[in-house]
């Protein structure tokens, strides 16, 4: 798996609420059996005019947010489907942390295994970070895994939280399944036991 | 004594293989539903990674939503060469790996959420997952059933667990009974009105209350399949009579003394008198009335006798996208949401693609034919849906308003396959999404009930049907 440490790079700012995986990534583009390739979809309905050209008002066009590598967004990031397209096209876009007051669990979850870290703040820390972004170029955040800090481009520094478990997986780009088959004993016991009692599962 | 316990909790401490220090758990699965979008790259990492499917008899897939549901999709290939890529990856996946499945040309195929239990494999007391949010169908049977992602999806193939920490607890209470007109349907999105699709993040609903208990199993997973919708991964209904009744005899249910002994523990599933629960919504049955989305969230659920809501009735960041959805979906606000016209009209989905909506929808389409101009599709959830429907003669009820009557598959909810709206089409919808671009780039979709596109299908507005019944 990906590791996540430290970064700094340019915060895009998306305001919006509810931002959807039907919106990260549309179905359209679901149908690769491949992981790669998807950032040039990400956003697609938003990012791209009917007839395939850019929509220069969308954030992620605009000349000073085209290397865009944190997006600070706007309540329940992420919600809708368990699609794992949609962290694939952050990631492949090259966005590896997002900020927000919620996400939705899956999506949550989906991040972390693709080595992009979000990061849930209450509303006032949200909305200095959003003003941030909002200064194009100038928004260069820095967000430093290990000390569980950003500092914004003015040099403030807001400390957020972050699961002990999925730190350390991300610091150390652990593999889920190598660190599960660690325990296929206590695997195998269970389902040992559960072949008694609930035979006909 | 010990503390009394919720029936989330319950499941959830049947089902911990291993604990870590951290309270992060291994939960063992019991039942890993696979369809072809979200799989093919989790069968590839194992491939790449040497490892082995871990429990293949207890892997179910079934191709769904890429599937054409027109007659003529047995003869010959998919036209769409992605999607027939994918079907394939699945078929070849399938069957290297030796896990059970159900191809397109197999009657028992269907909406994975809609085959999964008609075939016996979700029993209650399970845990089910299912690289699909909205397995939190399976709930309905008191199954601890929710949405992965496709790393996750590798994770339970290789190892048959899932890392996972606890969920809240959460209860939402429908009590009384509801009033002619009103589905299950309009029940799960009045929920989400109330909840917003944020409040239940982070917690499992367990629906309960006199509604729920006499709901019949169809009617119950249309509740529990919109739990996602509410952000809740996971909804639950304690099983009962019901259930139990709907369990015996399917194909891959217990048998014999395994029944009865299922049958003992079963019983124990309900949550205990004073367990505790972190968020509590009660709603009285009677206060719900049909329902129908006006914006493009879930959440955007109003009764349709209301009308399109002003930004100005929202806070913080709700302001900016109520102006998003009422420009998106073409809408003026202050109109009455009866004044909606629409073009199509889809009737299906893991929501509503049973045969119980489908008779919902038939008794209001009896004798009558859609409105002039309107394109309307009945999709069936599985070929056995199908199957039954035209036993009971619903088809032809369909055929006779104008309806198109298909194969099974997930169609328009997603349109994934050519089941698609155009842009600027306006559908009423039985499905769970009205995102924007969910049916199509730049598609308008209103959340209905099937005895509400019934109606929306005749008039061809939105159309309260209780004028209808």
């Amino acid at each position: 798996m990906d590791k996540f440490n430290k970064l700094t790079g340019i915060a895009a700012p998306m305001p919006l609420v509810n931002i959807d995986t039907d919106m990260i990534i549309p179905k359209l583009f679901l149908k690769t059996i491949k992981r790669s390739g998807l950032g040039k979809n990400l956003f697609d309905e938003m990012r791209y005019n009917e007839d395939g050209s850019e929509n220069p008002d969308f954030v992620l066009n605009k000349p000073a947010y085209r290397e865009t590598a944190i997006l600070v967004a706007g309540d329940n990031f992420g919600c809708g489907s368990s699609r794992e397209h949609a962290p694939w096209a952050i990631k492949d876009f090259g966005i590896t942390c997002v900020i927000s007051t919620s996400f939705a669990d899956i999506f949550f979850s989906n991040c972390f295994k693709n080595g992009i870290l979000p990061i849930v703040l209450p509303q006032e820390q949200v909305d200095i970070l959003m003003k941030d972004a909002q200064k194009g170029a100038n928004a260069r955040m820095s967000v430093d895994l290990e000390a569980q800090e950003i500092t914004t481009s003015d040099g403030d520094v807001i400390n957020f939280n972050v699961d002990a478990f999925k730190k350390q997986c991300l610091l150390e780009g652990l593999d889920d399944i190598g660190l599960t088959m660690q325990k296929a004993d206590s695997i195998s016991k269970f389902e040992t036991m559960s072949a008694s009692d609930r035979p006909w599962v | 004594m010990t503390a009394p316990k919720t029936l989330y909790d319950k499941i959830w401490d049947a089902h911990v293989a291993h604990q870590d220090d951290d309270g992060t758990c291994l939960l063992y699965i019991d039942r890993h539903l696979v369809h072809e979008v979200t799989s093919p790259q989790a069968f590839e990492g194992l491939r790449m990674s040497g490892r082995k499917v871990h429990s293949p008899d207890k892997t179910i897939a079934v191709p769904d939503h890429n599937v054409p549901t027109t007659l003529d999709r047995t003869e010959g290939e998919v036209k769409n060469e992605e999607s027939r890529i994918q079907l394939e990856a699945l078929d070849k996946n399938a069957r290297d790996f030796g896990v059970h499945y159900y191809p397109v040309d197999d009657v028992r195929q269907g909406v994975v959420h809609i085959v999964g239990p008609e075939q016996g494999w979700t029993l209650p007391g399970m845990t089910v997952v299912c690289g699909d949010s909205h397995t939190a169908t399976h709930g309905a049977f008191g199954s601890l059933a929710h949405g992965i992602g496709t790393s996750e999806v590798e994770h339970v193939l290789a190892t048959q667990t899932l890392i996972q920490a606890k969920s809240k607890n959460m209860k939402v209470e429908i009590t009384g009974k509801l009033m002619p007109g009103v589905t299950p349907k309009d029940v799960t999105m009045a929920v989400i009105a109330q909840t917003g699709t944020a409040g239940g993040t982070g917690h499992v609903i367990e629906y309960c209350g006199q509604v729920i208990r006499d709901m019949s199993m169809e009617g119950r997973m249309t509740v529990c399949n919109m739990a996602i919708e509410g952000g809740a991964r996971a909804g639950l209904i304690a099983p009962d009579e019901t259930t139990y009744k709907y369990v015996k005899g399917r194909p891959h249910a217990p048998k014999g003394e395994q029944w009865d002994m299922a049958l003992e523990w079963w019983k124990t599933l309900f949550t205990d008198e004073g367990a505790h629960f972190d968020q509590v919504l009660v709603l009285k049955g009677e206060d719900i009335v049909p329902t129908v989305t006006w914006g493009t969230s879930p959440e955007d659920a109003l009764p349709i006798t209301a009308t399109v809501p002003f930004p100005s009735d929202f806070e913080g960041g709700k302001v900016d996208a109520a102006k998003r959805s009422l420009d998106y979906m073409g809408l003026e606000a202050g109109m009455k949401l009866t004044d909606i016209q629409i073009d199509t009209v889809f009737i299906g989905s893991c929501t509503n693609g049973r045969i119980e909506d489908f008779r919902a929808a038939a008794d209001i389409l009896r004798g009558k034919k859609i409105k002039d101009g309107m394109r309307a599709m009945v999709v069936p959830g599985s070929g056995l849906v199908r199957l039954q429907a035209e036993a009971e003669g619903l088809d032809k009820v369909f055929l006779d308003a104008g309806f198109e009557w298909r194969l099974a598959g997930c169609s328009m909810c997603l349109a994934m396959n050519p089941d698609k709206l155009e842009p600027g089409e306006r559908s009423a919808s039985t499905s769970n999404r009205n995102f924007e671009g969910r049916q199509g780039r730049e598609s308008r979709t209103h959340l209905v009930s099937p005895a509400m596109a019934a109606a929306a299908a005749i008039t061809g507005h939105l159309t309260d049907v209780r004028d209808m019944i």
